[in-house]
């Protein structure tokens, strides 16, 4: 750590983790529904566990990108945060937010609009939020000494992420005109702007980790970030075709989505490419494992597993299945999660001063919760695929459907155990870390 | 070999290339003639019923138009194949509607509350869905 001031980041990450793991409770919750075991429907129905479920998921990344950001952009730009006390005000509303929502979700309280749950009054509250953060982060930037490609890519990513919130507060009456403007934020994010913060993330670590030259880094960053929205954009017609709008975007949506997998191959290549390049191999390596990691995994979870249903011939069937929750899984796992997991691991040591580089319970945490969600993903596809062929092809009704598929729900949660079974590994890990000090701090190292 | 100003060049112009077209596209499929959404036909009680879908979190179980969630039936199509009187008894009824063990909760909406989340779902029926209601509601009448 160079600066006093990226000690915030441990505090944010500390909130992540936190809110990670009661996202894995209500995804057990909802793993065991799907099994046939419901005794909780009376207290949590299986639309609150969702909600929560996936609300967690959105803030636990947002926090950790905030954290990787208080993290990353004092060292991009050679100075300390603007302010400290703003940056924990930022931190304690976002927690407040967060949890208000999630207990509303309790009681009723909500919008019935998929992974925009939030209330419209408290939208408000995640805008100011947001943009508290944003003047943070864009003031340090700009009066720092220098403003790489790295640390601007990762704020454009955050302040477009930021932009993109606002079509979902849109009113509307029509279902259609609500899902269409529903979209420009949730595809825009994950097949967009948030490939945006993904890619700056990347290119710090691997700039700290391989040791290999910004400049060539960072130019391989552009082409990656361009693939994407050149891709990412128009691709948001995929999920055009079947809500009520015009066919062009069946023509459209399928040419560019099912170009979008090579934004996350380049990360993929990116990523294995300047690590074998690379001379100075940084001593943490369980960093490296999370980084290389989720670069690959994206492109397996996102890349591959997106086009397999991305076409308008395959989504015709597979739109609104269990498929989709294969897809959903482990492109959330491989592209956010282990990269917000990435950066947590490199920073840690460097904000506690305690550098457990390489441990046999960090490498158990990686492949054990790798593994895990490689089986879970495998569960929720197989179930997707039988339930296509059986409702869709065969015309079986959708109950009798769920019960031929229970099974695949008992061997997602053996496959959900060894997962969570990683991740607390992971959370012991953090743990053992401590806590961030002043004395961690290495004005001079090119750590 | 590619240099980062050219890299730059090919990020910037791409997304301002790409946004444009996408915003153009946007406008295209909401004119008149290309509108398929139906729009025409909301009545008063439909964006009641609308209301009331997203106050309760219906897609949280359920998926409409093939969005929502994997634990209940897609309700497009959901009147043509189960008829009024039994969407009717579903959402007015006072104990959770299990009739295959899975539990729906037990929202004993009114009358009048069941009229509009009917009107609203008849109202969907309509949107042309470019061929998507016929693979998802195999009992639909249309393809029976
Ligand atoms: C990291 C990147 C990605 C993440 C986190 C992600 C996540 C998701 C999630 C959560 C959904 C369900 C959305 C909903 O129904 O509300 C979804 C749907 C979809 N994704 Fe992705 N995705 C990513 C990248 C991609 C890519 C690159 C492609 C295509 C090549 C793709 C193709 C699709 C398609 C076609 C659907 C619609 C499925 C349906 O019709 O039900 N995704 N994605
Ligand atoms: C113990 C681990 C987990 C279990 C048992 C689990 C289970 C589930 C279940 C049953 C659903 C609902 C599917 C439906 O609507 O019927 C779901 C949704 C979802 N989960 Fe998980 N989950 C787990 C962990 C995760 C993790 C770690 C992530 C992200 C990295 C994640 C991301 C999602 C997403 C994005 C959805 C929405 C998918 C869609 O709508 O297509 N889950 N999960
Ligand atoms: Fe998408």
């Amino acid at each position: 750590m160079k600066y006093k001031s990226q000690k915030v980041a441990y505090w944010f990450f500390a909130l992540s983790m936190l809110l990670f793991g009661l996202q894995i409770i209500y995804g057990f919750i909802m793993g065991f529904a799907h099994a046939g075991f419901d005794g909780l429907h009376s207290v949590i129905p299986f639309n609150t566990a969702r909600a929560v479920h996936t609300n967690l998921l959105v803030v636990w990344l947002l926090s950790g990108f905030m954290g990787a950001a208080y993290y990353i952009i004092p060292e991009e730009a050679q100075r300390e945060l603007v302010s400290v006390k703003l940056a924990y005000v930022q931190l304690i509303s976002l927690a407040v937010v967060g949890v208000v929502a999630i207990v509303g979700y309790h009681f009723n309280y909500w919008e019935g609009r998929k992974f925009l749950e939030i209330p419209r009054p408290l939208d408000y509250l995640v805008v100011v939020n947001v943009l508290l953060f944003l003047g943070i982060i864009l003031t340090t930037l700009f009066k720092g000494k220098r403003r790489t490609t790295t640390a601007l890519v990762l704020s454009m990513g955050l302040l477009f992420a930021a932009l993109l919130y606002l079509p979902g507060m849109l009113p509307f009456d029509s279902q259609v005109k609500d899902s269409f403007f529903r979209w420009w934020v949730v595809h825009l994010w994950v097949e967009g702007v948030w490939e945006l913060i993904m890619g700056g993330i990347l290119s710090f670590l691997l700039i700290k980790l391989t040791g290999v030259d910004r400049e060539v880094i960072e130019k391989w960053l552009y082409v990656i970030v361009g693939l994407t929205f050149l891709s990412g954009v128009l691709g948001t017609g995929h999920h055009y075709y079947y809500i009520g709008v015009n066919k062009i975007w069946l023509i459209v949506g399928g040419i560019f989505s099912a170009l979008e997998p090579l934004a996350f191959l380049a990360m993929a290549l990116f990523a294995v490419n300047m690590y074998r390049k690379g001379e100075k191999k940084h001593p943490n390596k369980l960093a490296l494992y999370w980084t290389l990691g989720a670069a690959i995994v994206s492109f397996i979870g996102a890349g591959l597993l997106g086009f397999a249903h991305t076409l308008p011939q395959t989504n015709l069937y597979t739109h609104g299945t269990l498929v989709t929750a294969m897809h959903g899984h482990l492109a959330f796992w491989g592209a956010y999660a282990m990269i917000v997991l990435a950066i947590i691991s490199y920073s840690l040591p460097n904000m506690t001063g305690r550098k457990l580089y390489e441990s046999t319970r960090g490498r158990m945490a990686f492949w054990m919760s790798n593994i895990g969600m490689i089986g879970m993903t495998v569960a929720f596809g197989v179930a997707g695929v039988v339930q296509v062929y059986l409702e869709r092809k065969m015309k079986m009704e959708f109950m009798e459907v769920q019960k031929e598929v229970e099974i695949h729900f008992i061997v997602l949660i053996i496959c959900a155990t060894l997962f969570m079974t990683g991740i607390i590994l992971y959370f012991i890990d953090f743990y053992k870390h401590g806590r961030p000090n002043d004395e961690a701090l290495e004005p001079d190292s090119n750590l | 070999m590619l240099s980062k100003k050219q890299a730059r060049a090919f990020f910037l112009g791409g997304t301002v290339v790409t946004f444009l077209i996408f915003i153009g596209l946007t406008i295209f499929s909401f004119t008149k003639a290309q509108d398929q959404s139906n729009d025409g036909n909301i009545t008063e009680a439909v964006v009641r019923g609308k209301v009331l879908w997203e106050e309760n979190n219906c897609m949280g179980c359920h998926t409409i138009m093939g969005e929502g969630a994997y634990y209940a039936p897609e309700l497009t199509k959901v009147i043509d194949r189960r008829g009024e009187g039994y969407i009717r008894a579903v959402l007015t009824s006072p104990v959770d509607w299990a009739p295959n063990g899975r539990k729906m909760v037990a929202y004993g909406f009114t009358q009048e509350e069941a009229d509009d989340l009917i009107a609203f779902f008849d109202w969907i029926d309509d949107i042309d869905l470019n061929g998507f209601d016929t693979v998802v509601s195999p009992l639909s009448k249309d393809d029976n």
